[in-house]
């Protein structure tokens, strides 16, 4: 086998490794979006938020701190102390869920019934307060996220597979990082749909997925439902914002991680969890592989901004509910 | 008591079927147009041409042309950002490659492009509804701003990649380049302005905004009573991307001079324009013109409170900006779903009944 050959299966890993994170913010959307049926574009800026609010924590910023000192011409930063990672997570998952309470309150209460439209457009609106909001409470440079995750090529794997492709190959390179996030990944999803098969609140949120009103007489509430909801899609975003954050920074481009997650969507469907995995693995190889075998080569690169899009595109014309979302049925 | 129909006899059905049936409306909008085209060039400055007035009135068209699209057509896209792109390098290709082409028709032609463009993405929409549409849009989003940064031809091999305006004039009058006067490229984006709402207005009242309506309120049982879906939707597609095209054209060529496609016609611009529409109120004419003046406005008054009045750094401001617009964008849905529009609505059915509402 030629070392080419072993470069694409390297590109091929790589892909899949990618493709486990789109899956990550993916799965965000398709909890909203089946329980609520919302389709919730803010969920990249939560997980940005997430992200810096742990950063916050754990560097003991003090929030607001900049606003602060514009208004009273004082000079505040820092707490001054440093939060272990752990600890930081729970907080941060605590504003997370703080943050559902008051989505729900504020906004999803009044708009019970809206047509689909007014409701994206208001996560739209959700989106740039956060996004604004992240900004002022944390600061807008970038950011440096360590919670003891390792990072670097794995030096183990690039060793054992190097003898395969003879002179100029050594080995495979796969980040650590990309290796805990599958891992992470799977835990999740298992643990998610564990959730949702075996407990009480799993059967609830199933049942409002299917059906509001049906799940409405039987005196589950919707209210609670769209507050745990929003809750899991917080902690969903949290572990993606630490994910990507440690990987590239915590910055404000990790807030478009949303745009990469919805040909995730389209391909899996909106409504299927396994969808949201099997897209994610499908369009992080497809992505990587066309970028390897034709966008750089031929198109002069950079093909990976659309290339999901296309690719999506192309699948929807011929099943246009995505590979697993549930059958449109239209009736007059 | 002056806002009523009493007294307003209607003789023919031509003026029972007008755009302005009630006599104060029809007398309103002629003084503002009368006001618009004779007295505002002569009062007005650089910094609210170049601030306020220029991109309010070629966001109105872009918006016009999303509200065809969405509004009237009820197909969600978010894409008006690649096709502005499309427009505006047309207009770039059009004006250097033809240097005698007078900028009228450069920016007709560019239209016209981007409608070919518009159809041609607008074909998955047979098959494709809902937010999987609106998904798909943003892959024509993509695709043609990738497409505009790596193929050189479109900015014929300039180092910079950017693209610039060369200077055109009308009737001895530079609309275009740096030695055009501010009053001049106004009363030029006004024209097109009031010519294509007027288009607008009498394309949705017709037999084809009726058959767009039809579509939106239900395909299958337009289809059923014999409505078209793939002529109706491609013509929505193709109008809709001439309005926007034209808009982004005129973005580029009279209002910014020389542009970067990612910078200039990236996705926030998409967004922008869908929420002019939503904010203005979908499936209005005046709701887009509306939704234009509330979005290029407020950011301006936002910087200069808290910029000029309150003496903020400048980045502050700039997130405060995304805090109070993402804010009153909620706000609006919850307390207006329908738009400003709707509030205009509200508030001339309030008129008609004052001062005796009983």
């Amino acid at each position: 086998m030629s070392a080419n050959f072993y470069f694409g299966v390297e590109v091929f890993l790589n892909g899949l490794m990618a493709g486990v994170m789109y899956s990550l913010v993916a799965l965000g959307f398709v909890l909203i979006f089946k329980a609520s049926g919302i389709f919730n574009y803010a969920q990249g800026v939560m997980a940005l938020f997430a992200a810096l609010t742990l950063v916050g924590f754990q560097n003991g910023q003090i929030p607001f701190a900049h606003l602060i000192n514009a208004i009273f011409g004082t000079d505040l930063h820092h707490f001054g102390w440093h939060m272990p990672a752990f600890l930081a997570i729970l907080c941060a998952l605590g504003v997370m869920i703080l943050f559902a309470f008051i989505v729900e309150r504020y906004i999803l209460k009044h708009l019970v019934n809206q047509e689909p439209i007014i409701l994206f457009m208001a996560t739209i609106g959700l989106a740039y307060f956060m996004e604004g909001l992240g900004d002022l409470m944390w600061g807008s440079d970038i950011k440096k996220l360590d919670v003891g995750i390792p990072q670097g090529g794995n030096i183990w794997l690039e060793e054992k597979t190097a003898f395969l492709g003879g002179e100029d190959f050594y080995g495979f390179y796969l980040d650590n990082l990309d290796i805990w996030a599958t891992v992470l990944a799977a835990i999740l999803v298992t643990s998610l749909v564990l959730f949702s098969q075996y407990t009480k609140t799993g059967r609830a949120l199933r049942a409002v997925a299917d059906d509001h009103q049906a799940a409405l007489s039987v005196g589950i509430s919707l209210r609670t439902i769209w507050v745990i909801v929003w809750s899991i899609a917080g902690f969903v975003a949290l572990v993606a914002g630490i994910m990507w954050g440690s990987k590239s920074g915590v910055q404000f481009s990790l807030s478009l991680i949303a745009l990469k997650a919805l040909p995730v969507l389209m391909l899996g469907g909106f409504t299927s969890i396994p969808g949201a995995i099997i897209g994610g693995l499908i369009i992080g190889v497809g992505e990587k592989m066309f970028e390897f075998l034709i966008g750089a080569p031929f198109l002069g690169g950079a093909t990976e901004n659309w290339f999901a899009y296309m690719l999506a595109l192309l699948f929807l014309v011929f099943r246009p509910q995505g590979l697993f979302g549930e059958k449109i049925i239209e009736r007059v | 008591m002056i806002y009523r129909e009493a007294g307003d006899f209607k003789t023919s059905y031509a003026k029972d079927q007008q755009t302005f049936p009630i006599a104060f409306d029809r007398w309103g909008y002629f003084i503002t147009l009368a006001f618009a085209f004779l007295v505002v060039p002569f009062i007005i400055n650089d910094y609210w041409i170049n601030a306020v007035v220029l991109p309010f009135l070629i966001y109105a068209i872009a918006a016009i042309g999303l509200n065809i699209l969405t509004g009237y057509c009820g197909q969600v896209s978010l894409g008006s950002g690649g096709f502005m792109a499309v427009g505006a390098y047309a207009a770039y290709k059009l004006m250097t490659g033809f240097p005698d082409l007078n900028i009228v028709f450069v920016i007709f032609l560019s239209g016209g492009i981007t409608a070919l463009v518009g159809m041609l993405f607008g074909l998955p929409s047979l098959r494709i509804k809902g937010f999987y549409l609106a998904v798909a849009t943003l892959a024509a989003q993509f695709f043609l701003v990738w497409l505009f940064n790596k193929v050189p031809w479109f900015y014929n091999y300039s180092a910079s990649g950017q693209i610039s305006a060369p200077e055109r004039s009308i009737f001895g009058y530079a609309v275009t380049g740096a030695n055009a006067l501010p009053a001049v490229s106004y009363l030029f984006c006004l024209c097109f302005v009031v010519i294509l709402a007027w288009a607008a207005r009498n394309l949705t009242r017709g037999a084809n905004g009726r058959k767009w309506m039809a579509i939106r309120d239900m395909d299958i049982a337009a289809e059923i009573i014999g409505v078209n879906p793939l002529k109706t939707k491609l013509t929505a597609f193709g109008v809709s991307s001439f309005y926007i095209g034209i808009a982004g054209a005129m973005l580029f060529a009279v209002y910014l001079g020389a542009a970067e496609v990612g910078e200039a016609f990236g996705i926030s611009k998409s967004f922008l324009i869908l929420f002019m529409v939503i904010i203005g109120g979908l499936g209005s004419i005046f709701g887009s013109f509306a939704g234009a003046a509330f979005m290029v406005l407020m950011p301006v008054l936002l910087k200069n409170v808290m910029v000029g009045q309150l003496g903020w750094p400048t980045d502050l401001a700039a997130h405060f900006e995304f805090v109070i617009v993402g804010g009153l964008i909620v706000l609006f849905l919850i307390v207006e779903p329908h738009g400003l529009a709707q509030l205009w609505r509200l508030a001339k059915e309030k008129l008609r009944l004052w001062p005796f509402p009983h």
